[in-house]
């Protein structure tokens, strides 16, 4: 059978979608793709973190080698302008053909602009695309003051972008409210009261009638009451409109108001065309939100590939931070349904609104506004989507009354709960995942992508994924090992709390046994964080890997490897020298490392002093390679150097280097520093990262490379080097002091409760009131940093453990080199039975 | 104690040689013995090969002691598998396994049975 020809007419999140899921089908259909922008799918919904300082590049859904790969044919910059539909083609401006079996419309909106005079001055902008963040951001370059003119989602997001750049920020809406399609008035009211106190003014019942010269700034809005509002730049972002041109010059239907005219199996009116996202037009609506465009697109796919499935609406409820400010909206906010009542909470100290919408006995929920505060929604979502029957007293759900708000248990959902709408996880996925062999939130994550989009469900899924497997009979026991029945959490605060500085005191307080591989190095690593004690006394003796213990890490054939500390991988000439001659004298195999250091393998237990000694005498201190502390901070070379460097990224890889260095963590800490947004220092793939800019340092968290690489999430944006370095301090002690043993810091985020924003809370808005605490706890460990080998050098009992023999003076003749290109390496097993039989 | 009883027994070491609560190694002939100090127990010293019979590699004396399932055992830090103190038997892999010495204290000497 020849394989179907399938066309899709734009790249945009959905079209982007319909492609994924297409190719995910395997269906045997060739796909190509046409959009109009001149790069590939982008996440149109996060287009405000730009201003925040994300690089434009890390909104990409979709790549050119992806699709390559894919074997989808891809062409962008080059729009659709004609459908021949008897001759089932389209014709792009530049003229090319493209036959199709089936064509798939995915052309989006357009931002309206209302028809105002003055809207085509240049300093009217739109804000739809990343080109028109381009715009917008080089008209704030000579603009004080900016308007933005529409108060709904987008007008709101907006708002945001142009106080991130600095400007001072007015919103014009046409309606007497914000986010009136959201939002009932109560709530609306609230929002606006949120907003203003951010510093956003809010102009309420405006009617723009003109848009001409100003006084003071180079615009004046004139609206209609008499009013005036002098700017220097205007984004119009008050709503969309389907981009239905094509289907109205090639005569498909489309609505009264716009949009492509779709049925259930999102066909339009030519049997061969599909139309799906914002250009269709389903049921008389157009559906403005990502999500039911995605459901749009896997039911076209799965048309396409031949399988059943329809498309018959799609909840619009959402919830969001809009300039900081948490809501919510769900189902029928406004109470328009005949009969239903309301119950309403309104707090203005605290600045929260909440009301839901019931059916007139109180048994479903109907709607929900949340404004201030979204912690009910997940629940409330569930009620709302699966018809669950309401508690007798509904209000206790929005109550803040005696104790905490009945929280809807997991058990209670049905199988075909929508748990994570942005990926359309439900709580049968969830189940089947833990069937097939998952067993912790992270698991299910993995496997399900649940919450790995906006992160709203994480409570919801971290609640089912426990309830299921304890209802398995799997206990989710935390305990650390048989030892201890605490997690490493618990473990840091009893020793904390009980002021513990020996493993022997907590095993006698709190454990039993003797310890083992497990508890000891956790432990030890807790006490070291705690109270930075030497590893090597007395009483931390035996409760360290052998790579603690030693100072060095250990290889295959039991001999060593030896890092000293690169700071920021900057190096004298004269040390290189050193290291080359310490290398030849004890003939060690020499690498560089990925961490800008240099590596030197083989040395025997016996021999670790006198290299280091060597070593500390040319000025080197230990690396920490061998230890869960902080290693290397990467850095290039920044603007002393390179033409592109913006800050002197070296010296900050230096200064957070020499400060951290020889914190012990739950797990190894990685670190860089980028002079630019080039990046080249790779900080995004590290624990900690740090990114120059123009005005300062941005810092990203939580990254990592190895075996599951993940990118850094961006935490916070031009800061100053001493908040910086604040941040950085109060960042990794709350990971010290609450991760599992063993933990990263990317696995951490993701079991915490609420990720990065809440830890943008704890660490930025200091909302558990430790940020003191921390810091000081950091600054205690940095004044007590020793180079253990100094310490150890100096020490000869603790040079006493570095025999090979207690009883001789022979070394072990297990350990046998062979020579390769020009080094040493161990001996395979064939080899050294070899040698040692010719030596004999 | 028979003084043909007493030539089976070779001096090793002396105590202070030993660390507490961990490993160290000895020669012994031609073999290499992890000897384990561990001060709280009856037996207080414990001593197996010190070749890691799966790492390939002589480094038992350099592992972590503790118990695991009231055994009391020694972790390579090759791989981390545990070697029972007292029989030499590896508890994650069955058939696999370390000789295991007698030894004990007198006074300040440390002996072997040989």
């Amino acid at each position: 059978m020849e394989s179907k020809r399938v066309v899709v007419v734009g790249n945009g999140m959905v079209g982007h979608h319909f492609v994924e899921t297409l190719v995910g089908k395997s269906a045997g259909a060739h796909i190509t793709v046409i959009g109009e922008e001149p790069r590939p799918a982008y996440d149109r919904v996060h287009l405000s973190d730009v201003f925040a300082g994300r690089a434009p590049e890390e909104l990409a859904m979709a790549d050119r080698d992806t699709y390559k790969e894919w074997g989808v044919d891809a062409h962008f910059g080059d729009p659709v302008v004609k459908i021949e539909r008897n001759k089932k083609e389209v014709v792009t401006q530049l003229g090319r053909r493209f036959a199709y079996d089936k064509l798939v419309l995915a052309t989006g909106s357009y931002p309206f602009v209302p028809p105002v005079p003055g809207h085509e001055n240049k300093r009217c902008l739109t804000y739809r695309t990343i080109d028109d963040l381009g715009e917008i951001k080089a008209r704030a370059k000579d603009s004080r003051v900016g308007v933005v003119v529409g108060g709904g989602l987008l007008g709101l997001e907006c708002a945001n972008a142009l106080q991130n750049l600095g400007l001072e920020t007015h919103v014009v809406e046409f309606a007497p409210g914000l986010m009136g399609v959201q939002l009932d008035e109560g709530g609306s009211r609230m929002l606006r009261r949120k907003v203003e106190a951010l510093g956003v003014s809010v102009h309420t019942g405006k009617n723009t009638q003109n848009i001409g010269k100003g006084d003071s700034c180079a615009l004046k809005m004139e609206f209609a009451d008499g009013s005036e509002l002098e700017t220097d730049m205007v984004v119009f972002s008050a709503g969309i409109r389907p981009r239905d041109n094509l289907a109205r010059e090639f005569e498909l239907a489309v609505g009264e108001r716009g949009g492509i005219v779709v049925d259930a199996n999102l066909l339009t009116t030519d049997s061969n065309i599909y139309c799906i996202g914002e250009s269709a037009l389903y049921d008389g609506r157009i559906y403005g939100l990502v999500a039911p465009g995605y459901r749009m697109a896997e039911a076209a796919a799965a048309q396409i590939a031949g399988e059943e499935a329809r498309f018959t609406g799609a909840d619009m409820s959402t919830k969001l931070k809009l300039l900081g400010v948490d809501v919510g909206s769900i189902g029928d906010a406004h109470g328009r349904t005949a009969g239903s009542i309301s119950f309403v909470f309104s707090d203005e100290r605290e600045d929260v609104y909440k009301r839901i919408v019931t059916s007139g006995d109180g048994k479903q929920l109907l709607g929900a506004v949340l404004v201030g505060d979204c912690s009910g929604y997940d629940s409330l979502l569930q009620y709302h989507l699966n018809a669950i029957e309401l508690p007798p007293e509904p209000q206790a759900l929005i109550a803040p009354a005696a104790g905490e708000a009945p929280v809807l248990g997991a058990a209670a959902l049905p199988v075909t709960a929508t748990v994570c709408s942005c990926h359309n996880v439900t709580k049968g996925d969830i189940v089947d995942a833990i069937d097939a062999g998952c067993c912790s939130v992270g698991d299910v994550k993995g496997s399900t992508r649940a919450s790995s989009g906006c992160g709203g469900c994480a409570a919801m899924l971290k609640n089912l994924v426990d309830d299921e497997l304890t209802s398995r009979g799997v206990s989710v026991d935390k305990s650390i090992c048989e030892h201890f029945p605490y997690t490493r959490q618990e473990l840091y605060h009893l020793a904390q709390v009980g002021e513990t500085r020996t493993f022997d005191a907590m095993l006698h307080q709190h454990g039993k046994g003797h310890g083992c591989d497990i508890c000891k190095p956790a432990i030890a690593s807790i006490l070291a964080s705690l109270w930075n004690d030497h590893v090597l006394d007395t009483p931390h003796i035996g409760l360290q890997d052998t790579n603690d213990t030693f100072m060095a890490n250990m290889q295959k054939d039991g001999t060593y490897s030896i890092v000293p500390r690169v700071a920021g991988g900057e190096i004298t000439p004269e040390k290189l020298i050193a290291i080359g001659q310490v290398a030849q004298k004890y003939d060690l195999y020499t690498k560089i490392t990925g961490g800008q250091r240099v590596d030197l393998f083989g040395a025997r237990l016996e021999q670790l002093p006198p290299i280091w000694q060597e070593l500390i005498d040319a000025g080197f201190e230990t690396g920490h390679a061998y230890g869960k502390a902080l290693r290397t901070v990467k850095s290039c070379v920044g603007n002393s150097w390179c033409r592109f460097g913006v800050q002197d990224s070296v010296g900050m890889a230096i200064r957070i280097e020499d400060r951290y260095k020889g914190l012990r963590a739950p797990h190894k800490l990685k670190s860089a520093v980028s002079g630019c947004t080039r990046e080249c220092a790779e900080a995004q793939s590290k624990d900690f990262g740090v990114i120059a800019t123009e005005h300062g340092w941005n810092l990203y968290v939580c990254g990592n490379g190895g075996m599951k690489p993940r990118h850094a999430d961006l935490f916070a944006t031009d800061l100053d080097d001493q908040t910086l370095i604040s941040y950085i301090d109060r960042f990794l002690m709350f990971y010290i002091r609450t991760a599992d043993r063993l933990q990263r810091t990317s696995t951490w985020m993701d079991n915490l409760e609420g990720g990065i924003d809440y830890l943008r809370e704890v660490v930025i808005e200091d909302s558990l009131g430790l940020a003191a605490e921390l810091e000081a706890q950091m600054t205690s460990i940095v004044g007590t940093y020793q180079c253990e080998w100094k310490t150890t050098l100096r020490d000869p009992d603790k040079l006493k453990r570095f025999r090979a023999f207690v009883n001789s003076d022979e070394t072990d003749n297990g350990v046998v080199f062979v020579k390769e290109r020009e080094q040493i390496r161990p001996a395979r097993a064939e080899e050294r039975l070899r040698l040692v039989a010719s030596s004999k | 104690m028979t003084a043909a009883e007493k030539l089976n027994w070779e001096v090793v070491c002396r105590r202070d040689d030993l660390v507490a609560q961990s490993g160290v190694c000895a020669r012994v002939g031609e073999a290499q013995v992890a000897l384990f100090y561990l001060p709280g127990e009856e037996q207080q010293v414990y001593a197996l090969n010190n070749r890691d019979p799966i790492g390939g590699a002589n480094v038992l004396s350099r592992g972590i002691v503790g118990d695991v399932g009231g055994r009391l055992v020694v972790a390579s830090p090759l791989y981390k598998q545990h070697f029972d103190l007292n029989t030499g038997e590896c508890l994650e892999e069955s058939g696999v396994s370390v000789e295991a010495y007698k030894v004990r204290i007198e006074g300040d000497t440390v002996l072997i049975r040989n």
